[in-house]
């Protein structure tokens, strides 16, 4: 006997639609002559859809007396965390509240960053789960690096809220993993907003989705293809190869256009050339040990970097080769089994990784655990202690900020509480890796986005508006 | 554990594999933990005692500890029952979606298959079952699913290497589902209430002139005579009918269902139970929901809240402990961590008393079985685990899970896998 399950995303259900047969989206020719900015080669039109977040309105607040994680140095015991002007701008024992300030008494309460999830896919597989808005998987044939997992997005999925409540500040949305080549990832701040460019973390690259194995060959496997695993990589390199071709001719171009007209544009290629120059960073969804290796080897080949498996329940096995590689894990503490791929899950994937001088990150591909990254890293640091590991809670905090903001390629603006990051914090009612622990508030850029004891101040998203009963408290 | 020797002896000894289980269960004495009985008052310093398989003795320092017995200094950890999962698929299930067993759905007609027990295919050998029981599980109650009536649930011990070994007691409960019409075969809900009715008023039918039907004297029923035999538990009342429900006003008629047709009714899942908390409490109906899901993942469940069960149990309500994040493991590969559901809803308000309850003694008194398991008590199976802190607590590990008196240590393939690649590269002649 089981519950309805919102959509086993890891698992990939959703059928085929109609337009399998359908040609690549029309090139449009290109008249704009900007020249090429640094990381903005995807002429002509590099920011088609530019963030308009803006900050919310913030106040002065020190954190005080709290235990500090910072993520990036040891902890703090009876700590303090000056925020101002949407940044942190102290951190310390001993940190005077300037005459603005709102103080917070953190007594037996714990600080630490703003959780990132890596691997999300709130917005474009909403609640409640409809036809209507399964926006995920583009599977209309194995690679559609054209799409843009943001044109799924709807600001209004109340999963966000819930997500933000779970202390979780930035999101990367990513399509699913029906094909070969999903398209791009969308990396978001959680917050309430109009449309998605409101959500948009200024300054973020972009990702790219990729998927290994047993979802592009089931669900292409009767629809002219991939089948089988050969399959499956013979596809990406026939893309790579098109779009290493694309890349030479636009880059040609681009070294002096003063040279006759623009090369024609393709929407697909432009994203994956982008990949080639380093300016999209590929995340790419692979369970097994094996495959993850040939993926490592198509990368090299073709020159471009994967910057983190997703899921990667075999990432333990070449531990070694992920941290030479400087390829992260964003993994689960404890999923795996529930299909082939999957079947050599252990508990003490994150720990070995770590162990071997990895990138662990806590990531979550489902709309529960999300809320609760902080408990799954909980479970994977029992299991590395269980091991004998000498594993701290301040390394551990890491797997859930400063690793996955690397792997956004923003580790310079999050994932830590140093001076100078964005003020995105956390302030958790006791230690976070007790199941007991609830986020209390969380803070982005400084402002208070949610407070477990103000029910009222609760951000609704407009469906919930008649449809879900308000609720007291944080729940 | 999966050695030929083991097989064979197996194989020859036939039906006498309780014989065997009791033979390896030796006597053990629990000391100086922290007992807590379910059934009774917390213990400090106290002492369990196990003999043939059963519990002899639960109390204070001053129990006598018999000589042969094998001593576990329990100093500074907590001493409980074996955990129950009570909704599992736990033996039938190898690879959910791509491989082995899949032994949870039966084919049935017009969507009833009253009659399936899927325990009959249950394997005690299962990959998972040593994953969960390192986790302190030691029993589960597996189900079927699919359809109108998916078919009957027991429960399991997770010990021995036969069904016959592992089966607590069968047929605790029909599974069925109150919301969904595709699974039903239906185009709304009230057809699909209706179709429930018609299965009842069919069985009693059939219960009537069971005579007659068998001499082809009585007008034809639309289900099989093995699903209305199977049904006729339910219509008396021995065993409840577990209704997947989750929209609050489909579980007030689910109230109303089994009033009227004075059947027994389990709410399982019950999302939006908080809201008609007064209700169910006035019934005295179960709800078995989880603490982990605030997804209003369907129009019937958009009241979904993780504090449901708290706020189920603050209005008197019995609740019973159930995975529910949604993520599709908590039935199958993550049976075994029910433990951190409990702890979850005392983060958002249980009673740590009543979340412990929840997954012990709570289910053992639902189907029927806590004369056997649930609780320390005197009498009852030998399944105790000895946890190094607070069972709820991720940190917590079980460090001794007994099972019918027998300890068991298997190492999970998790642990194998996991010892073979804790130094790379591998070495593959081990573990």
């Amino acid at each position: 006997m089981r519950l309805p399950a919102l959509a086993l995303l890891f698992i990939v259900t959703g059928s085929l639609s109609a337009q399998a047969g359908k040609t690549a989206p029309a090139a449009a020719d290109t008249t704009h002559k900007t020249p090429p900015g640094p990381g903005a080669l995807s002429l002509p039109n590099a920011d088609p859809f530019p963030s308009t977040y803006k900050p919310f309105p913030s106040k002065t607040t020190l954190i005080k007396n709290a235990t500090v994680f910072t993520a990036t140095g040891p902890r703090i015991t009876g700590g303090s965390v000056l925020l101002r002007d949407g940044k942190i701008v102290a951190v310390g024992k001993d940190i005077a509240a300037p005459a603005d300030a709102v103080v917070i008494d953190g007594a037996g309460k714990y600080v630490t960053p703003g959780i990132i999830d890596t691997h999300s896919h709130l917005g474009v597989y909403s609640a409640p789960g409809t036809e209507a808005n399964s926006d995920g998987n583009e599977a209309t044939r194995p690679s559609t690096a054209y799409v843009w997992a943001e044109h799924s997005v709807w600001p209004q999925d109340p999963q966000f809220p819930r997500d933000l409540a779970g202390g979780v500040t930035t999101l990367q949305v990513l399509p699913g993993s029906a094909n070969l080549i999903g398209g791009r990832s969308a990396v978001l701040k959680v917050v309430p907003a109009r449309s998605v460019q409101g959500m948009k973390f200024p300054g973020a690259k972009y990702g790219l989705k990729m998927a290994c194995g047993e979802n592009p060959k089931r669900v292409y496997g009767n629809k002219g293809g991939p089948q089988t695993r050969m399959g499956n990589v013979a596809g990406y390199r026939e893309q790579w190869i098109q779009a290493e071709a694309y890349r030479r001719t636009w880059d040609k171009y681009l070294a002096d256009p003063s040279k006759g007209d623009p090369p024609r544009r393709d929407l697909a290629m432009e994203t994956l050339a982008e990949v080639l120059r380093g300016n999209i960073l590929v995340q790419n969804h692979c369970y097994r040990a094996d495959e993850m290796m040939q993926m490592i080897d198509i990368a090299h080949e073709f020159g471009y970097k994967i910057r983190s498996f997703h899921h990667g329940v075999e990432a333990y096995k070449i531990a070694d080769v992920l941290a030479k590689e400087g390829i992260s894990g964003s993994l689960w503490a404890d999923w795996g089994g529930f299909k082939m791929e999957a079947l050599d899950g252990i508990d003490a994937n994150l720990a070995l990784l770590d162990h071997a001088g990895g990138r662990s990150v806590v990531h979550s591909d489902d709309a529960s655990g999300s809320q609760r990254l902080n408990q799954e890293a909980a479970k994977a640091m029992a299991a590395g202690r269980a091991l004998g590991f000498d594993l701290t809670e301040e390394q551990v905090v890491k797997w859930l900020t400063i690793n996955a903001a690397w792997t956004l390629g923003l580790d310079d603006k999050i994932g830590s509480i140093e001076v100078g990051k964005n003020a995105d914090v956390v302030l958790w009612t006791g230690d976070p890796f007790s199941v007991y622990s609830r986020a209390e508030k969380v803070w982005i850029d400084g402002a208070m986005m949610y407070d477990l004891n103000d029910p009222a101040a609760r951000w609704r998203t407009d469906f919930e508006l008649g449809f879900v009963p308000a609720m007291g408290g944080s729940k | 554990m999966r050695n030929s020797t083991r097989r064979r002896s197996a194989l020859g000894i036939g039906l006498g594999f309780f014989l065997a289980i009791a033979a390896n269960a030796q006597t053990i004495a629990i000391t100086g933990g922290t007992v807590l009985p379910v059934s009774g008052p917390k213990i400090k310093n106290g002492t369990v005692i196990i003999k043939n398989g059963k519990i002899t003795a639960v109390g204070g320092p001053e129990t006598v500890v018999p000589a042969d017995a094998k001593r576990i200094d329990a100093a500074g950890k907590w001493v409980t029952p074996g955990f129950i999962n009570a909704s599992t698929e736990t033996g039938l299930v190898d690879v959910g979606f791509s491989g082995g067993a899949n032994e949870s759905r039966a084919q049935g007609k017009d969507n009833v298959a009253a009659s399936f027990q899927p325990w009959l295919a249950y394997n005690p050998e299962n990959v998972l079952i040593p994953a969960a029981r390192e986790f302190g599980i030691t029993s589960v109650v597996t189900w079927p699913s699919g359809g109108l009536v998916a078919g009957q649930g027991a429960v399991m011990d997770l010990a021995g290497s036969s069904l016959a070994e592992a089966l607590v007691k069968p047929s605790v409960g029909m599974a069925a589902d109150f919301e969904s019409d595709q699974s039903a075969g239906v185009g709304a809900r009230a057809e699909l209430f209706a179709k429930l009715a018609g299965l009842l008023e069919d069985t009693r039918a059939y219960a009537a002139n069971k005579v007659a039907y068998n001499a082809a004297r009585f007008r034809t029923l639309p289900y099989r005579r093995e699903d209305l035999e199977a049904m006729i538990p339910v219509v008396t009342g021995k065993i409840p009918l577990v209704l997947v429900v989750d929209q609050a006003n489909d579980i007030v008629a689910a109230l109303t269902f089994a009033k009227e047709q004075k059947v027994r009714v389990v709410i399982y899942g019950g999302a939006e139970a908080w809201m008609v908390a007064d209700k169910l409490a006035a019934a005295k109906t179960t709800v078995m929901t989880g603490a982990m899901n605030n997804i209003p993942r369907d129009f019937t469940s958009l009241g979904s809240r993780q504090d449901n069960a708290a706020l189920l149990r603050k209005a008197g309500v019995n609740v019973v402990m159930i995975g529910n994040a949604g993520g599709g493991d908590e039935s199958g590969f993550n049976v075994r961590n029910i433990r951190f559901e409990a702890g979850n809803a005392v983060g958002y308000g249980m009673k740590w008393d009543d979340a412990l309850r929840a997954v012990t003694l709570g289910p053992a008194e639902l189907f029927g079985v806590s004369d056997r398991i649930g609780a320390l008590k005197v009498g009852n199976e030998g399944n105790v685990v000895v946890w190094d802190g607070d069972p709820f607590e991720f940190a917590t590990r079980a460090e001794h899970v007994i099972i019918r008196g027998v300890e068991y240590n298997t190492k999970s393939r998790k642990d194998l896998l996991t010892e073979r690649y804790k130094t790379l590269p591998p070495d593959y002649t081990k573990p």
